[in-house]
């Protein structure tokens, strides 16, 4: 008897998330062209089922916000002193235990269906057992960029992560291990998932399994120090295909041609070395990002400018002028020298 | 019962020395005094953290905006949240409670007079000492720097890689001395209530006020002494070579987060549990009704009190804890909605069937009852560990967070000074003035903290001193900047209305509300030894018993 209600009381969650869902794919293209980080717009598993429950507690919260709205409200009109009030005392009520007992069980109720559906999602999230063929990503939080590094497929790169997509004949999702090298960070891609602290000493997980190609933004979202807002992240989902191409390029040696020679000297003979890394040179940094592959790359001084040119020679030559408490240092070089420098790393694809 | 005052000779000169007056006040030990320089000092806080808010709101107004620098922008939140908290509310409710108690209990003064002055003193230079920061922290040659860690100040953002100079020192030390005098005035509160109540005031018979304030004693006990412990790590950690949240020393990060939310949410009930006692003595008397069920709602203020000790990792969801961890700790949270449900319902049946009459006071506490409804609402929400990891840290935590401390507290604690001002001054407030500060003030309030959770949905964090274009976010920015300025115009009144009443105001007499507690009883203000014989209490509303001897409470109690 207990199992026939507590399922049927699971079916009816069922058919209310089936009904919001069928609503939210009509508005789903308003919620993404509201926002690309539009929490109201999951494409992932974890963001879809954290979708679920907050549509199911937002509905409860109505429901109680319009009743006991009304109640004040009606209270506040009904009861306010008119302007022939003869003067004298209303009834004097000191309480009643019929009432009382009604507005502390009906509550407690809510409470318990309440909580029921959240501890039904957590257990969603949180207890999924590592999944096949998973994608296995490092990223680790530093002020105030991010390192991701692939372990299996030998890959380090910084600031844009590449997933696969993953779809329900051939699910790939991705598994993220969030470290930190200094402070505390927060990893937040709203549509794809809840965010999860990167905290020094103690690991943490979470994963993904984005159902649609694309670009989806987010940001550092536990305060990191001076640059905490120009932290931002930036995940590419493509196809299988242009993933498996995308990890080639990576696997790469640089590229170095002899034009780049003179830039590639002043990079290996002043500071650069001691934070960046171009595989196969001498620079092998760990401080700052990886400068391997740096033209792959859609932004610089994560994602806080368009990888162009002018931008790179401008980073280099005053990153206060783009990121102010960065710690790139301005490097502090000739005009000959930082073209030569730029272009250079222009040849890093 | 006779609680007239003695009316003494005026033997005072017509104009006294200035400095006299000033070490009156330096020295004095008496509750009201002390009540009063609590208050006022937080009124002085008041206006500088609104000031921080400002201008964190003008940067914020557009995307890419570069009114301030981020270093100044992460030091205007850092100390915008330490001074709202710990040198405006702390002091606005421990200086309302200095006040109030002993007059609601019959009693001359707080039970330890010398400590109550120490621990307003304490606080006081607590303040001092932080905003010092802004002189010394670089050391003493003038180029200082407040903090910039974040009210929270994580770790291991406070240890002296990641914090160079003394800035941290000047925020921990701030915190750490202010938090003696909480404790201290704690203390004091708790054993005034315990042993000072007046003859036939049994417990059960203080006025909710009192017992409500005898509950955030208890807390502030129980939760500023683990920050004040944690603060004493920090220290031990940047000067002693500690490793107690030194990450790269095998120290842990999260073990801060744990020290400082135990104190972090019962803080919170520290600061609203007060907000209730406001509300608690206001709504019956403009409703002029007795309060609906005052057991349960002694109760109910327990059951906080207590769940309320057992919530804090609800601001850790998105730490990493395990799942076994984050169900305990939704339904804690999710209990809590329960007792102060019970509350809210209990006003609505206090004013159900009154005759409201909709003085200043009253109009604030109404908006209380508003606000207090949505801000319970959205923290249900939050206490989804689900939603809170899309919601924590985004700006509808902020928004949440005003709308319990603005909304809630702040609304009912102007209810506070528009109703015992006269009992203060002997003055009434101007009512027009009043009226303007709440509307200016209710429109400022939605304009900003309704708009401010949508950015939050659209996925904006907290704490940024700027934002990338093309999030859909620009609008909402604009509109809750627009809000401050509504509150900043709304505060201006009030403060102009304080001081016009002060020396214009009509006066007040003894008992203008025609209320029903021991307070109302004596001059206004009262005498330095409060009560001429101290007062005999039958029932819960010993007024209600003076004004209506054919039909007195301690009929039906």
């Amino acid at each position: 008897m207990a199992s026939t209600q507590h399922s049927s009381t699971l079916g009816v969650f069922h058919l209310f998330l089936v009904a919001i869902w069928s609503a939210a794919a009509s508005t789903d293209t308003a919620a993404q062209s509201m926002s690309p980080t539009n929490i109201f717009a999951p494409v992932s598993t974890p963001a879809k089922s954290i979708f679920g429950l907050s549509i199911f507690v937002l509905a409860v919260a109505a429901a109680i916000f319009v009743v006991v709205f009304a109640l004040l409200t009606y209270s506040v009109v009904k009861f306010r002193k008119r302007a022939n009030d003869d003067g004298r005392e209303p009834p004097q009520v000191y309480g009643s235990n019929q009432v009382e007992l009604a507005w502390t069980v009906i509550p407690v109720l809510i409470v318990v269906a309440l909580f029921m559906a959240t501890a039904r999602v957590i257990a969603d999230v949180q207890k999924t057992a590592r999944p096949e063929n998973a994608i296995e990503v490092i990223a680790i939080g530093h002020q105030f960029w991010w390192e991701y590094r692939y372990p299996a497929l030998g890959v380090v790169t910084a600031n844009e992560l590449h997933v696969p997509v993953s779809d329900s004949t051939h699910p790939t999702p991705t598994l993220i291990k969030l470290l930190s090298a200094d402070t505390d960070h927060s990893f937040w891609v709203p549509r794809l998932a809840g965010k999860t602290d990167l905290i020094p000493n103690h690991p943490n997980s979470m994963w993904i399994d984005p159902h649609q190609t694309g670009l989806y933004l987010g940001q550092c979202a536990q305060y990191c120090g001076t640059q905490h807002a120009k932290m931002l992240l930036r995940v590419y989902v493509q196809s299988r295909d242009e993933f498996d191409r995308w990890i080639q390029e990576q696997r790469r040696p640089a590229f170095a041609s002899d034009a780049a020679s003179r830039g590639q000297r002043i990079f290996e003979t002043t500071a650069c070395i001691n934070c960046h890394t171009v595989a196969g040179t001498v620079a092998d940094g760990r401080f700052g990002p990886d400068l391997t592959h740096l033209m792959s790359r859609d932004t610089i001084a994560a994602g806080a400018t368009p990888n162009t040119p002018q931008n790179l020679r401008l980073w280099i030559r005053d990153p206060e002028a783009i990121k102010p408490g960065s710690l790139m240092p301005a490097m502090e070089l000739n005009d000959q020298d930082l073209n030569a420098l730029t272009a250079y790393l222009e040849t890093l694809r | 019962m006779s609680t007239d005052a003695i009316a003494l000779p005026r033997t005072e000169l017509a104009s006294r020395p200035f400095v006299d007056a000033l070490h009156e006040w330096v020295t004095t030990v008496d509750h009201k005094r002390l009540g009063i320089l609590y208050i006022v000092y937080a009124l002085v806080f008041l206006v500088i953290g609104g000031f921080e808010a400002g201008v964190m709101r003008i940067q914020l107004v557009r995307p890419h905006n570069d009114f301030v620098s981020p270093q100044v922008f992460n030091r205007m939140f850092t100390m915008h949240g330490t001074t709202m908290i710990f040198f405006v509310a702390m002091p606005l409710v421990f200086g309302f409670a200095n006040y109030l108690v002993p007059l609601m209990i019959g009693a001359r003064d707080m039970a330890f007079p010398r400590l109550n002055a120490f621990s307003f003193w304490l606080t006081g230079f607590g303040g001092l000492l932080l905003y010092f920061s802004l002189v010394g922290a670089n050391g003493l040659y003038g180029g200082g720097n407040a903090p910039d860690v974040g009210w929270f100040a994580y770790a291991p953002l406070t240890s002296r890689t990641f914090s160079v100079g003394h800035s941290t020192d000047f925020w921990t030390l701030g915190l750490l001395v202010s938090g003696f005098g909480s404790i201290g005035t704690a203390i004091n509160i708790l054993t005034t209530i315990l042993c000072l109540r007046c003859p036939g005031m049994s417990l059960g018979k203080m006025p909710l006020l009192v017992w409500l304030n005898f509950v955030m004693s208890g807390m502030v006990v129980l939760a500023v002494s683990p920050l004040t412990a944690a603060q004493l790590m920090l220290l031990v950690d940047r000067y002693l070579g500690g490793h107690f949240f030194d990450t790269q020393a095998g120290g842990s990060a999260v073990i801060w987060m744990h020290f400082f939310w135990i104190f972090g949410h019962p803080e919170v009930y520290v600061l609203v549990i007060p907000a209730f006692a406001f509300a608690s003595e206001i709504i019956p008397v403009f409703s002029r009704k007795a309060i609906f069920g005052y057991p349960v709602m002694v109760a109910a203020t327990i059951c906080i009190g207590f769940i309320g000790m057992s919530v804090w990792a609800h601001h850790m969801f998105t730490v990493g804890l395990s799942s076994n961890a984050n169900t305990f700790f939704v339904l804690s949270t999710m209990a809590i909605a329960v007792p102060t449900g019970i509350k809210i319902f209990n006003w609505l049946a206090t004013m159900w069937g009154g005759k409201i009459e909709f003085k200043t006071p009253m109009l604030f506490c109404v908006g209380f009852l508003f606000q207090f409804l949505i801000a319970g609402l959205t923290g249900i929400m939050l206490s989804a560990a689900p939603f809170d990891w899309q919601l924590g840290n985004s700006y509808f935590v902020v928004a949440h967070f005003h709308y319990v401390i603005v909304g809630g507290i702040l609304f009912t604690v102007f209810a506070a000074f528009y109703y015992w001002f006269p009992k203060m001054t002997g003055r009434m407030c101007d009512e027009t003035l009043g009226k303007l500060h709440f509307w200016l003030f209710l429109i400022g309030f939605h304009l900003t903290f309704d708009f401010m959770h949508i950015p939050g949905l659209l996925g904006m964090p907290r704490r940024i001193y700027t934002y990338e274009p093309g999030r859909g976010w620009d609008i909402w920015n604009l509109i809750v900047t627009i809000g401050v300025f509504f509150q900043a115009l709304g505060t201006l009144v009030f403060v102009a209305n304080l001081l016009w009443s002060y020396f214009k105001g009509k006066a007040a007499g003894n008992d203008p509300w025609d209320a029903w507690t021991l307070e109302w009883s004596t001059n206004s203000p009262p005498p330095a030894y409060n009560f001429a014989t101290i007062p005999t209490v039958k029932s819960r509303r010993p007024l209600w018993d003076l004004k209506h001897p054919d039909d007195p409470d301690w009929k039906y109690e």
